[in-house]
């Protein structure tokens, strides 16, 4: 399991390199001048020169990277020329917003999706299934931005049930949560059914197992063995189709904040692009790729922990 | 000859959700091609008498706030949807078909580099990405393909890959070694049609994919360029106005919601059929 761990880990940390230095050394080379942006359309070439220069944009490009990753790793992502503020501080002010998003929409899926998975296993093959996994092609189906406006449109301003914008008031608890369940809940709509798929298919399989039916002999009484111990194993897939889903989860977060306009990762980048605002850009996106492959890497090892034939390396 | 129902076709109809998917496919295409024929009103033309109109017989989804009419609109968007979702489908379907194969086929090391790039490409989220190279292409949907491209293209790689590495040692292709065929032979005519079902399963699961990509990037604003009526970029209209003219919103959807239902049906019917055995997983 270490010897597992160590390789995984270091797989991690090769990709989350590999990605970010694909993506700063594009940045860098492709045409389309920051300094024309930052500094207005009447700088001097002069002036512009001595941006570039102190920016370290006319060192080789091999260089600019080396140094972009030597600031990283010292914890400096740089400056965001706009607002005058370290892109660090930007970003790590953002990123709660975000992790409370994604987390809550983990939360919505699991529950909802695990409870619907284990009610369709239940009652297979009977209508109430098929209901069910319509249901599910139903939540896959639509996309997460549609979502999020729907439920913006009918449970906000419509019915006026919950709050359309902001992220609530700061050290409120309370207020917090009651603006993160719409947003949340549409980025885990989707997620609902594919959780509920993975939980009806694992768990069908789950009950043919022999220890089931030695329960079910030992007289145990049938929704004991269904939700509690085939559960139990059902839940598995899960958490590593959930681990996965972060990506896809990220993307939706950036929706879920400019529709119900939170703070955070996404809405940061999306105010950065305008402007081309490449270290706020490099900053929130190294972020945003480091947090899904750590958690893509932490749902691999749980599952490696729990059944060890995941451990096979591919 | 097979009777009808025996084929892929017949077999597909008779599956009721199978059915239903060909129907709204067939909607959509056909609203696609006839869009210019179908549509009430020029799709761009404003009438600023009739701003912020309510869906009514004259205009049946309303109108935006500068008075386009919405389902015009909304016609127009199926064909950029289409449009955008063939294209870039295409493209990174073969070159994830022709990196899989390699990856499959040729040396360990080569695997392993490649297996590693599809591993790194993964990393990036599709949306956040998209953002990050709006900031250095220009607005259009030739961005919005090679977004999708570079998020997408691993997928077929990974799944060609398995596919070609599970049948390299495979009895029929010794077989076919030891009698003395090249390699152009086993690859095309042995590995190839044997990769094609898992892949074109493939392909019909990500249409969709593209098609919420697209409507996703153009709502952001980094698709299509401004005044083009796409999904997305309508749905930013009616959220631009979401008090004044919630029938866009509601409008805009549906037809995203069922083309991507519609997609997903056909792509697990087909799944079903062409690949017996995952029938069980369902």
């Amino acid at each position: 399991m270490l010897h597992y761990t160590l390789q995984r880990a270091a797989l991690a940390v090769a990709i989350v390199f590999v990605a970010i230095s694909a993506l700063y050394m594009v940045m860098i080379t492709l045409p389309g001048d920051p300094t024309s942006v930052l500094l207005g359309p009447r700088a001097t070439p002069e002036i512009r020169a001595e941006f570039r220069a102190q920016m370290g944009l006319d060192d080789p490009v091999l260089m600019q990277l080396a140094q972009f990753w030597g600031r990283v790793l010292s914890g400096d992502l740089g400056t965001d020329y706009y607002r005058d503020r370290p892109v660090a501080d930007a970003v790590m002010g953002a990123l709660p917003h975000t992790v409370a998003l994604v987390v809550g929409a983990i939360v919505w899926s699991a529950t909802l999706g695990i409870l619907l998975g284990a009610f369709s296993a239940d009652n297979r093959n009977t209508w109430l299934d098929r209901v069910s996994g319509v249901l599910s092609v139903g939540f896959i189906a639509a996309p997460s931005f549609v979502v999020a406006l729907y439920a913006l449109l009918f449970f906000a301003v419509t019915l006026g049930w919950f709050p359309t914008i902001g992220a609530g008031e700061p050290g409120d608890l309370g207020s917090r949560l009651y603006h993160l369940a719409l947003p949340s809940f549409a980025i885990g709509l989707a997620w609902v059914g594919y959780v509920a798929r993975i939980v009806r298919a694992s768990m069908l399989e789950a009950l043919g197992e022999n220890y089931i039916r030695t329960a079910r002999a030992f007289g145990l009484p049938r929704r004991k063995v269904i939700y509690s111990y085939a559960l139990r194993v059902a839940i598995l897939p899960a958490v590593q189709v959930l681990g996965v889903g972060i990506g896809g989860m990220l993307s939706s977060a950036v929706f879920a904040e400019i529709v119900f306009s939170r703070p955070g990762i996404g809405s940061l980048i999306y105010d950065s692009v305008s402007g081309r605002n490449y270290p706020l850009v490099m900053g929130a996106m190294l972020v945003a790729i480091g947090f899904f492959v750590t958690c893509a890497l932490v749902a691999d090892l749980i599952n490696a922990a729990l059944d060890p034939r995941h451990r096979k390396l591919s | 000859m097979k009777p009808f129902r025996r084929t892929l076709a017949g077999r597909l109809l008779a599956d009721p959700q199978a059915a239903i998917a060909m129907l709204i496919i067939a909607a959509l295409v056909l609203a696609a091609v006839f869009a210019d024929l179908v549509a009430p009103y020029d799709y761009s033309a404003m009438n600023l008498a009739d701003r912020f109109a309510r869906p009514s017989a004259d205009y049946w989804l309303g109108t935006d706030n500068l008075g386009r009419d919405t389902f015009s609109r909304l016609l127009q968007g199926g064909r950029i949807a289409l449009y955008v979702a063939l294209t870039a489908v295409s493209v990174s379907a073969l070159i994830g078909l022709a990196l899989g194969m390699i990856a499959g086929y040729g040396p360990r090391w080569l695997d392993n580099v490649l297996l590693f790039s599809f591993d790194t490409l993964r990393a990036y989220p599709t949306i956040i990405l998209a953002l990050a190279l709006a900031a250095l292409l220009p607005r259009g949907l030739s961005t919005v393909i090679i977004v999708v491209v570079i998020t997408s293209f691993s997928e077929y790689g990974r799944v060609v890959r398995t596919q070609t590495l599970s049948l390299k040692h495979a009895e029929f292709i010794l077989a076919e070694r030891a009698m003395g065929a090249g390699f152009g032979r086993i690859v095309f005519h042995h590995l190839l049609p044997n990769v094609l079902g898992p892949f074109f399963i493939l392909a019909a699961m990500n249409l969709p994919v593209v098609i919420t990509i697209e409507a996703g990037m153009s709502f952001l604003g980094i698709g299509v360029p401004p005044g083009t009526p796409s999904w997305g970029a309508t749905l930013k209209d009616g959220f631009d106005h979401i008090r004044t003219t919630p029938w866009i919103i509601i409008a805009g959807g549906l037809p995203l919601i069922l083309v991507t239902l519609g997609f997903t049906f056909l792509g697990e019917a087909l799944r079903d059929q062409l690949d017996p055995k995952l029938r069980r997983g369902r």
